[in-house]
């Protein structure tokens, strides 16, 4: 409290002194006879020097930023399309700076070469056809230049992703990232956001997942059946608010029911197995270089963006819609270590849109694999199938591959039995 | 025939109005409060928008300092946001996205929108077009109160309990419609939406009386395109107002029905704090379109009446015409009709059909030849002028400088190939601060100082204008300077604390967390310098020299009025107009202006 009243004190004593100097220079002014709006030789010729020496010192401090942080922060790009965007940039920077040095050079040292000087006449030119339509066809044909490298490189990296290229799916929520890989068919499964529940967090579509669904929504422990229970007793004493909130979600979790058992009779088994083999991967997305990939973004609550630095990749997640982008990281984390010669250098995936509190927090640490790296684990990985962790079958991360066929045919049979 | 009707109604309205001026006594509400003059409203629209100003301007500061010392304890973050916010002196996270939130809020349309255009177009176009009044005095009057009104909200939106709107000044649902997802997606959001209808309400009152004004009350002589470019630059924001506002207002009030009536507009398959959601096939990109349609022609919303006033200023203390007076009308034209089709470039990245990004991108980059256009026109003004450095000059000039170095960094985020990259980074920040913010604060400024005389019949000192001229410029590029180098380094914007960096990429956190620090402390010089012009500003409305009638020797019609306001403007007869505005330094004439009420001489030819 004390040092708030010093500052208060501190501000108010100030605001005092200034309002005496001015009443010095109010008096001055008086005693001089001078004229506020008739702008001295002086002052003039001050602020014409200044224009040249603060054009001179803004081009000094821009050259300073670029030669010292231009590209410090960006480092090399991961993926061939990211150099080649790169390019492009340079290219962009290299016009627009000199369109920047050109103008604001002229518009500075005009400031400081025009400056009124007593006795001379400005120069009355009111108009130049010639002149104008120089600077309206050459900024159009530089920015025609523009345009049309910057389409042709925007077409090739969003064109359709190869058909052979390798799906992976990355789910959003506040504030973290799940990557879902489509594993051996590598084809992602179906998924509806209906289904949901603590073991299918990211709502893979299957016949059991349907069933659980349903189940967890009529006899969960806050499901329908239990809502009902509550409301229904008559012994309960509850807060009008509460009951209102409750018969809220009632309605809620009835309509929502309702579309799950439609879901169920419309459901096609056969499309199952595309989702009991995808492998879910949390913490660290791994993937393999020099492998084109087709990254398929959702969303479970708000908009979040996918932005991947070092790939020069970037796409929103939109709930309700699946975005696309594609891109072959083709520098494994290792060798980009050694360039940088930073042994704690990672790749990310970092959140670029505003999404809560904890946005800045919303990252996937990327780890690129060599070929044979990526192959071991990835086979590692086999048996943490999403079928698996549905079911709660054992998942050791260090299985042989015969060890890992065995339990696949025992898996199999499970399925067997699911069906029927 | 409407406008001719009108036009006669007009001139007999006003000379009633002024054989009425020597009776009637006016009384302190109707002469300062609900005032119908445009003189007035004008001064009430300034002053509210400084106070926002320098609210909004505090709030940067308040983020600025936790971005430069991420986690430190701040005895300035506590002593305006207390234990709440700023627990410890340490800023809560929601908070941060309230305060960006806010700060952007206000600065876009309270500030450049509301102030810059309600300023100067209440002011200059009556005066400029020799007009008793608006046309609408009531109307006018009206657009200040919901203004005022607007203001009142967003300020209390600042002291909800689960504080003010947290999902960016552009508010993208589903984290704005969802007050499960972020705290400030509350009360205060649902007074976010309710204070911009209420603006968007006063911006179509005004601009309606702008339009039919510049139309309908032009004084005899004052044909289109005898008028100054300030009166077509605000004449050209307020078709955009007109066209691009109310698409604002029904992305609102859908937003608003999704919130209160639970409605599926912007909203499908979403799950929230644990709590699925019934909505289902509504579309948050839908939100963008409809809010870009208004957010990008906004830009020049803002950026056209600061570009009007700076060809003025520039003009007169060049003492040289504007060079190119009809490309001028005619890139401000271009700007104004393109600004209506390039909204989607701001959604390169939010899965948008590639191939629509693609027109996008074209539509986008040929603004750049109006722009540059202007830019080389504006030069060319300058170049054998003979320059007479007022404060007013010196904004003018920096605005041309800022409109450069903004707008060539926006031929980068216009490329959708570039934008991948830098989407939603610093770097964004720093272009639409450099292009939109920084411009349109120098053109108010410019603005302020010149017409101050006009306002308030007094000169504002030139020695602060000097000072406070020199440290905004500095401070203004020490600000958004370095900050394109953080988003070139794929900084994302509103992020709280870029510390996080440090555990996967040194290189990259050394460049941000150095450049933050010294954006910081730019940031904060930056502000110091803006209460020199706020003393200056209230110190000269007081006891500032009393200004003679035409103290820039300018040609305008504004400076044919006396220095002491009336109402209806002129004591007698309105002025004729002869000539257009920019004759100065003419050859053959012995003095370096020749206001527009002089008739042409002898064998003097048109420009």
């Amino acid at each position: 409290m004390g040092t708030k009243l010093i500052i208060l004190l501190v501000i108010v004593l100030g605001a005092i002194a200034i309002a005496q100097l001015a009443r010095v220079y109010e008096l001055s002014n008086k005693l001089l006879d001078r004229k506020e709006h008739e702008i001295s030789n002086r002052d003039n010729i001050i602020n014409a020097r200044l224009m040249l020496l603060f054009g001179i010192l803004f081009f000094v401090g821009v050259i300073y930023l670029f030669v010292h942080y231009g590209w410090a922060g960006r480092g090399d790009a991961a993926t061939p399309h990211g150099r080649e965007l790169d390019w492009l940039m340079n290219i962009n920077l290299i016009i627009i700076t000199a369109i920047f040095f050109l103008t604001n050079g002229l518009l500075f040292y005009f400031g400081y070469k025009h400056v009124k000087k007593p006795g001379v006449k400005a120069l009355y030119y009111p108009h130049n056809n010639k002149l104008e339509l120089l600077w309206t066809v050459v900024p159009a044909i530089v920015l025609a230049v523009i345009i049309i490298l910057g389409l042709r490189s925007w077409n090739s990296i969003t064109g359709d992703a190869d058909k052979e290229a390798i799906r992976l799916e990355l789910f959003s929520k506040q504030f973290d990232w799940t990557a879902r890989y489509a594993g051996l068919d590598n084809q992602l499964g179906n998924f509806d956001y209906k289904l949901t529940t603590d073991k299918n967090e990211l709502a893979l579509l299957t016949t059991n997942t349907i069933d659980s669904a349903i189940f967890v929504m009529q006899s969960g422990p806050s499901g329908i059946d239990s809502l009902e229970a509550k409301l229904n007793n008559r012994k309960l004493v509850m807060v009008p608010e509460d009951r209102e909130k409750m018969e809220t979600d009632l309605s809620r979790k009835t309509r929502l029911i309702r579309l799950l058992h439609q879901m169920k009779a419309r459901h096609n088994a056969k499309l199952d197995a595309a989702a009991w083999d995808d492998i879910i991967q949390k913490d660290t997305l791994y993937l393999c270089t020099n492998k084109e990939y087709e990254m398929n973004f959702r969303s479970k609550d708000v908009i979040h963006s996918a932005h991947f630095p070092y790939f020069r990749a970037q796409m929103n997640t939109v709930p309700g819609l699946t975005t696309r982008f594609k891109f072959t990281p083709d520098v494994t984390t290792k060798q980009m270590r050694d360039r940088m010669g930073d042994p704690k250098f990672n790749y990310v995936l970092l959140c670029n849109k505003i999404c809560g509190g904890s946005h800045y927090k919303m990252k996937m640490i990327v780890v690129v694999l060599g070929e044979k790296e990526y192959k071991k684990w990835y086979e590692a990985k086999q048996l943490a199938t999403f079928k698996n962790s549905f079911f709660g079958a054992p998942v050791t991360e260090t299985v042989t591959p015969a060890a890992a066929s065995d339990t696949l045919a025992v898996m199999a049979d499970t399925l067997t039995l699911v069906k029927k | 025939m409407g406008a001719v009707a009108h036009d006669a109604h007009g001139h007999h309205d006003s000379h009633a109005h002024h054989d009425d001026h020597g009776h009637h006594e006016e009384n302190f509400v109707s002469k300062y409060i609900f005032s119908q003059d445009h003189k007035m409203i004008s001064k009430q629209f300034l002053m509210t928008a400084i106070f926002m100003g320098f609210l909004a301007m505090l709030l940067s500061i308040l983020f600025r300092i936790q971005l430069a010392w991420p986690g430190e304890s701040s005895n300035f973050l506590s002593f305006f946001l207390g234990e709440t916010w700023a627990p410890g002196g340490i800023l809560k996270e929601d908070m941060y996205l309230g305060l960006v939130t806010i700060h952007g809020t206000i600065m876009v349309f309270f500030l450049l929108t509301g102030g810059l255009s309600g300023t100067f177009s209440n002011l200059l176009i009556p005066l400029q077009l020799g007009a008793r009044d608006m046309a609408s005095g009531f109307l006018n009057m009206l657009s200040y109160w919901f203004f005022f009104l607007s203001t009142i909200i967003m300020l209390v939106s600042l002291f909800v309990e689960s504080g003010p709107a947290m999902a960016g000044w552009t508010v993208y649902p589903p984290l704005s419609a969802l007050p499960q997802a972020v705290s400030g997606s509350g009360t205060g959001m649902t007074l976010w939406l309710v204070s911009m209808s209420i603006f968007i309400v006063s911006s179509l009152l005004g601009s309606l009386n702008y339009i039919v004004t510049v139309l309908n009350l032009r004084t005899k002589g004052m044909s289109m395109t005898k008028m100054p470019l300030t009166i077509w630059a605000f004449f050209i924001t307020a078709v955009l107002g007109v066209l691009s506002f109310p698409v604002l207002l029904s992305a609102a009030l859908l937003l608003l029905m999704d919130r209160l009536a639970g409605t599926s507009f912007y909203l499908s398959d979403i799950i929230v704090g644990g709590e699925m959601l019934t909505n289902h096939g509504g579309s948050p990109i839908l939100y963008q379109h409809l809010f870009w349609f208004l957010g990008h022609p906004e830009v020049y919303i803002v950026l056209l009446p600061a570009l009007g006033l700076s060809s003025e200023i520039i003009s007169t203390n060049s003492r040289k015409p504007i060079f190119g007076y009809r490309a001028m009308i005619g890139s401000m034209l271009a700007i104004g009709f393109l600004s209506f089709i390039v909204w989607a470039h701001h959604m390169f990245i939010t899965g948008m059909n590639p191939f629509l990004g693609s027109v996008f991108v074209f539509t986008t980059l040929l603004i750049a030849i109006p722009s540059a256009v202007k830019v080389f026109n504006y030069l060319t003004t300058l170049w054998k002028g003979s320059i007479v450095y007022t404060p007013a000059m010196l904004f003018a000039i920096g605005l041309v400088s800022t409109f450069i170095t903004g707008g060539v960094t926006g031929i980068i985020l216009a490329d959708a190939a570039l934008d991948i990259a830098v989407h939603d980074t610093m770097f964004v920040v720093a272009h639409f601060h450099v292009v939109m913010g920084l411009s349109a604060v120098f053109g108010m400024f410019a603005g302020v100082y010149h017409w101050f005389p006009k306002m308030y019949g007094r000169v504002m000192n030139n020695r602060l204008g000097y000072i406070h001229f020199w440290l905004t410029i500095i401070s203004g590029y020490g600000v958004f300077f370095p900050m394109h180098f953080v988003g070139i380094s794929g900084a994302p914007r509103r992020y709280y604390d870029y510390s996080v960096y440090g555990e996967f990429d040194t290189d990259a956190f050394n460049v941000i967390m150095d450049l933050n620090v010294i954006i910081t402390i730019f940031a904060i010089i930056g502000s110091f310098a803006q209460l020199l012009f706020l003393f200056n500003f209230f110190y000269s409305i007081f006891r500032g020299p009393k200004a003679p009638q035409n103290p820039w020797n300018g040609t305008t019609l504004e400076w044919t009025t006396p220095v002491e306001h009336i109402h209806g403007n002129w004591p007698g007869e309105l002025p004729t107009v002869h000539r257009w505005p920019y004759d100065y330094s003419k050859p053959g004439s012995d003095v370096d202006f020749i206001p527009q009420t002089t008739p042409m001489a002898e064998g003097e030819e048109e420009h």
